[in-house]
């Protein structure tokens, strides 16, 4: 199991590396300056050792001597400072231009992913996919690497250098160290419990808060505030108390790490100033081994650190690969044909389709429809309406049979082709950041501004736009702001009045608005249907009752069909749905 | 941001003693070089070796004392930054419990609860962080100086230059490099925009083929992003050689003025050692202040967006007359000219609208989306308040009730169907606490919701889930209707709270509420026709204006707006048609 888990970190390692691609030349020379700058570092306490034993005492300072190290002090200084920088512009360079790409890629990806992802997957996810975990990655394996090399390097050369000096205290450096090594790895173990309580506690704390300020307005009409803050102080109260644990444990790990390593400086002084006094090292030679003792145990400390960013980092990785390796929807035919010259004809035939193999949904349906006719759907949640539109917009692709548009398999022709055919408006309305106009013009950007306030006026939305505090440069944001739902169909239909395209898919398109402007967009939506295929879902049954065709859909079949009236006259399941809205009267 | 630091007033004597325990462990850590000169100096030259581990044991000791002191500066310093996290917390929610409905519009819920976790969070590192080194490390870089005087005045030249070049150095680069992060953080909430958004949008994004441009729009922003990024990078990259450069710059400096000085014999070669010591020293103690300025510039500005939170008046100023204070039964609610329009719009949403309710009347209400329907039944609990004119209960204007005797008298479902996590006690319980159970169920057989509250094994004891999640969008709906029911309100409001029931039970629910005893005023705000047109009145809103009040056949006869609502949902061949089919 655990070498299974091995195996697979190894293989996202393997695809981090493959990922570096041009841009590992650059963590090459990221590799070579660091253990330039290490060396170099540690070089210059032994030269600094070596210029304290050329200042023997009054009348006894070689300066010669003194010069001469200054000037290689210099000269290591200079050097170290540009190696230094170049590592950072170099490791900057990789890591920024990495995280870029991954980014576009993971971007472009989602751009071709089947909805069916989409649909299954939370936005939250997928987008802290794109954002935290690339620059947890970044920070964390790119810097991670780069700060364990250098880690190791300080270790390894520190020690080396602490050997070229005295192997006698050497050995104590080396014996005492792992002290600090073993208390920061027990309280961290201790820590970690009491910071998992205080995550715990926070987030019972955050869903509080959510709850309560987000629907302030119910509090307050209930008058709840009190008992609300009764609440409040309690988890409140309780996060105080873990919180103030967790701070302070974590917070000893500092002094206790500090004070192992003072002990360290006096094991390296006592037995240092001995050695001295027995001859078997300089006062200068003691004066850099302290300060080697001082930097030895730094990267212990961190390195501890590190490990558990690169595993996390790695974990990231794998998450932002597996986002950018997923299937992507299935790519276009070559030489798909490009759908020109849209007159309405559709035609679905024996079409079988179901989210999930084990449940089955729409099967062998069929369905002719003529240019300029208006189908109408109707039918009980979770009929398949919805679906239909999915497969017409080919958001979705068949599991059996064809849909054909024009004659052509709209598999052989390309999605875009097929997609400016259609106009569509859904019941989720969706708006995206930016004013009115840049909502409104999506399907035409070249729009001038009479074309857009006609099409506002057809959908009865110019009104209310007028009246917004910039009219149509109100900045909307994401979740559309202060719109009602109701308004924010009606730009969504605006939209669609601006485009004007063949065939139009509506799937309760008014259902936000009142009935009343309502009636009148379907005036609008009657003489833009002329002469168009039109699909119509609708839930009030009172909107579709002018379509040529209405079929009537349960449990992914077509159980009726026929137009308003001769369904009434069946008297069959639409007879009893149309009813049913006037029951009570 | 100083005005938060009153909730440091529980916590005055740790405030106080972190840093002062910190000091006397940093004082004790300047000791330490020292005794290390001493060794060498006295030790070794004299070849002393029990003096040698007599100072050592020393050394020993002061770190011992040092690890006491600094965890007891920790333990305070976290005491006082989690209790004063705690205490700004909970004041901050009282505050923001307080705003008035137009408050929560102009600053919007995620914002306040933004302020109310991570900048909350921040502040307490903040504080935790200023109270162990805000005098700590200033005073080891002036304590190192003071002690490179003590050695030797000459040499401590060396880092009166050296100092002053390295704070303008770091705090320089963190200056110049701080407004630039925050550009790389809106960057980066830039392209967090777009994935989202592209991910929601998906199916229109694609039925109008944007995702080129899309991507276009993506990659630009991305490499603004990178751009950036490097910049700042670059910027700060030049830090650590710079420091690097100085500091060992003035290295050489010292062994060469000390190299002088011992050749005159002023100063000994231990001295010089000392000196090198307090050097380092110096440079660690100034990374760790820049990495605190990097914190406490952070924890400052959130606390500037917490203060600006509390700056915000809260409440809504209200009157003193308790709501029993009145008689007159007749008159009981009135609009009079009432006017209202939101803060920052740009036209009223409801102008000039009067009309009079009795007792036990029903209220229809009925008009387009974006009518003023729900801004108007609003107005009653004050909500908002009006802009002119006056909205009265029982003869006198709302604004002279106290606020919360008037709205303990209001019964109100909104249009969204909002329930708490609790059980369905806990959140009936809301329209009234001493309600006993049986008043309990009576509200639920009312609301039409015995059905299902009794199919669930734990009946009234049913726990529902943080947004209602594991109930539909009916059952909800009924227990928000519930909820109202149990206040047994003088007024009644149902904001469009049937639209997710079906037809037959909105009717059943009419006719309960008709019945109840207490003969409330109801509202009822609906776009369906057939649930408002046997209300003793009917008021049909149009852009905000009445449009036509009366009864269904005297609005059915005379208000143009009325006949086209009703016979959208009514069509007459339906009606005859329906009538047939019974």
């Amino acid at each position: 199991m655990g070498k299974k888990h091995d195996d697979r970190q190894f293989e996202t390692l393997k695809k981090v590396f493959y990922r570096l691609g041009r841009y590992r030349i650059f963590l090459v020379f990221t590799i070579l300056l660091s253990v330039i700058t290490v060396a170099l570092t540690l070089y210059i306490p032994k030269l600094t050792g070596k210029a304290v034993d050329f200042i023997v005492t009054k009348g006894q300072v070689d300066f010669k001597g003194v010069m001469e190290i200054l000037w290689q002090i210099g000269i290591c200084i200079l050097i170290t400072s540009f190696a230094q920088w170049l590592m950072n512009i170099c490791n900057n360079k990789m890591t920024y231009q990495i995280v870029q790409d991954i980014r576009n890629d993971a971007f472009k990806k989602i751009e071709i992913l089947p909805l069916k992802y989409i649909d299954g997957h939370s936005y939250g996810e997928v987008v802290s996919r794109v954002i935290a975990d690339v620059d947890q990655f970044a920070d964390g394996l790119l810097m991670g690497f780069t700060q364990l090399f250098t880690g190791v390097a300080t270790i390894v050369g520190t020690f080396c250098f602490m050997l070229s000096v005295n192997v006698k205290i050497t050995f104590v450096v080396v014996l005492i160290t792992p002290v600090s090594f073993l208390v920061a790895g027990f309280i961290a173990k201790r820590t970690y419990t009491m910071f998992k309580l205080q995550s715990e506690t926070r987030g019972d704390q955050t869903g509080l808060i959510e709850e309560m300020i987000g629907n302030q307005k119910i509090v307050q009409a209930f008058g709840q505030t009190e008992h609300v803050m009764e609440r409040f102080n309690e988890v409140n109260a309780r996060l105080q108390d873990c919180s103030l644990k967790a701070v302070f444990f974590s917070s000893i790990t500092n002094p206790a790490t500090r004070f192992v390593n003072s002990l360290v400086y006096t094991g390296v002084g006592v037995t240092g100033a001995i050695g001295v006094i027995n001859g078997s090292m300089s006062v200068g030679q003691l004066t850099s081994f302290l300060s080697y003792a001082n930097q030895y145990t730094k990267p212990f400390n961190e390195i501890s650190g590190v490990v558990t960013e690169l595993q996390n980092a790695i974990a990231c990785a794998k998450r932002i690969f597996d986002l950018i390796e997923e299937e992507p929807q299935i790519p276009e035919v070559e030489n798909a044909v490009r759908l020109s010259n849209v007159k309405g004809n559709i035609r679905l035939s024996d079409v079988s389709f179901s989210y999930e193999p084990k449940q089955k949904l729409i099967e062998h349906f069929n369905l002719d429809v003529k240019p300029g006719q208006r189908v109408a759907i109707v039918g009980p949640t979770g009929c398949g309406k919805t679906t239909l539109i999915n497969l017409l917009m080919r958001f979705y692709d068949v599991t059996g049979g064809s849909i054909t548009v024009e004659d052509i398999d709209i598999r052989q022709m390309t999605r875009h082709s097929l997609r400016a055919g259609y106009g569509m408006v859904l019941q989720e309305t969706w708006l995206k950041t930016g004013t009115i106009r840049d909502n409104i013009i999506m399907g035409k950007p070249d729009a001038a501004q009479e074309q857009i306030i006609a099409a506002a006026k057809a959908s009865h939305a110019h009104s209310f736009i007028k009246r917004l505090p910039k009219g149509y440069d109100t900045w909307i944001t994401e979740d559309g702001g202060n719109l009602s739902q109701g308004q924010k169909q009606l730009l969504c239909i605006t939209r669609l009045m601006l485009v004007r395209p063949p065939m139009l898919i509506l799937d309760e398109a008014t259902s936000s608005i009142d009935t009343r402007t309502e009636i009148r967009i379907q005036k609008a939506f009657a003489r833009l249907m002329e002469g168009r295929t039109s699909f119509i879902v609708a839930h009030r049954l009172s909107t579709i009752r002018e379509a040529d065709v209405i079929l009537v859909m349960k449990d992914g079949q077509i159980i009726e069909q026929g137009s308003h009236e001769e369904l009434l006259r069946k008297g069959g399941f639409y007879q009893n749905l149309y009813q049913s809205q006037f029951a009570g009267v | 941001m100083k005005s938060l630091l009153i909730y440091l007033r529980n916590y005055k004597k740790e405030t106080v003693l972190a840093p002062l325990f910190k000091l006397l462990e940093a004082s004790f850590e300047l000791l330490v070089p020292l005794v290390m000169a001493a060794v060498i100096d006295n030790g070794i030259a004299n070849g002393d070796k029990p003096y040698v581990v007599r100072m050592c044991l020393i050394m020993v000791a002061l770190g011992i004392i040092g690890l006491i002191c600094s965890i007891t500066a920790q333990y305070f310093s976290a005491k006082a930054a989690t209790g004063f996290a705690a205490e700004l917390r909970k004041s901050l929610f009282s505050h923001i419990q307080n705003f008035s409905y137009t408050k929560m519009d102009a600053i919007g819920a995620s914002t306040l609860i933004t302020r109310m976790t991570s900048d909350v969070n921040q502040m307490q590192s903040g504080v935790n962080l200023v109270l162990r080194l805000f005098l700590r490390s200033p005073f080891i870089v002036a304590g190192a100086m003071v002690m490179a005087f003590t050695v030797d005045v000459k040499g401590a030249f060396v880092f009166v230059v050296a100092i002053p070049l390295l704070s303008v150095v770091v705090f320089g680069i963190m200056l110049i490099t701080m407004p630039l992060y925050k550009k790389v953080q809106s960057d980066l909430e830039k392209i967090l925009l777009i994935t989202r958004e592209n991910l929601v949008g998906a199916r229109v994004i694609r039925a109008f083929n944007k995702e080129k441009s899309e991507e276009r729009y993506f990659e630009k922003s991305n490499q603004e992003l990178t751009d950036a990024q490097k910049y700042v990078g670059r910027l700060s990259g030049l830090m650590n050689p710079l420091t690097y450069i100085i500091v060992n710059g003035a290295l050489i400096v010292l062994i060469y003025v000390g190299a002088v000085r011992v050749e005159s014999g002023i100063i000994t070669q231990g001295e010089v050692v000392a000196l090198i010591n307090y050097m380092s020293q110096i440079l660690v103690e100034l990374v760790k202040l820049a990495n605190l300025i990097i914190t406490v510039t952070k924890a400052i500005a959130c606390g500037n967006r917490i203060e600006s939170v509390f700056k915000e008046k809260a409440g809504v100023p209200e009157g003193d007359l308790d709501y029993e204070e009145s008689g007159k039964k007749d008159a009981f609610l009135e609009f009079d000219h009432v006017s209202m329009r939101y803060d920052g719009a740009g036209a009223d949403s409801l102008s000039d609208i009067s009309f009079l309710a009795k007792k036990g009347q029903t209220i229809g209400i009925i008009g387009g989306t974006g009518s003023g329907k729900t801004s108007l039944v609003s107005l009653i609990p004050r909500f908002y308040d009006v802009s002119s004119g006056e909205v009265r209960i029982n003869g006198k204007d709302v604004k002279e009730y106290k606020i919360n005797k008037l709205r303990e008298n209001i019964g109100i479902v909104p249009q969204k169907a909002v329930l708490f996590k609790g059980t369905i006690e806990e959140n009936l319980r809301w329209g009234n606490e001493s309600a006993s159970e049986t008043e309990l169920w009576e509200a639920i057989e009312k609301a039409q919701a015995k059905g299902f509250v009794e199919g669930k094994e734990e009946g009234l004891k049913f726990q529902i889930t943080q947004d209602g999640k594991n109930l539909s969008g009916g059952q909800r709906q009924r227990l928000t209707i519930a909820r109202a029911l149990v206040r047994r309100p003088d007024i009644l409001i149902l904001d469009d709270s049937a639209s997710a029931l079906d037809f037959a039970t909105d009717a059943k629910l009419r006719a309960a509420i008709r019945q109840m005893k207490d003969s409330p005023v109801v509202f009822i705000v609906s776009q369906r026709a057939s649930s408002i047109m046997y209300a003793d009145q009917i008021l049909v809103l149009d852009d905000g204006e009445m449009a036509g009040i009366g009864s269904h056949e005297e609005l059915l006869r005379d208000c143009g707006i009325y006949q086209e609502i009703y016979y959208s949902q009514f069509p007459k061949d339906a009606k005859t048609l329906g009538k047939e089919a019974r």
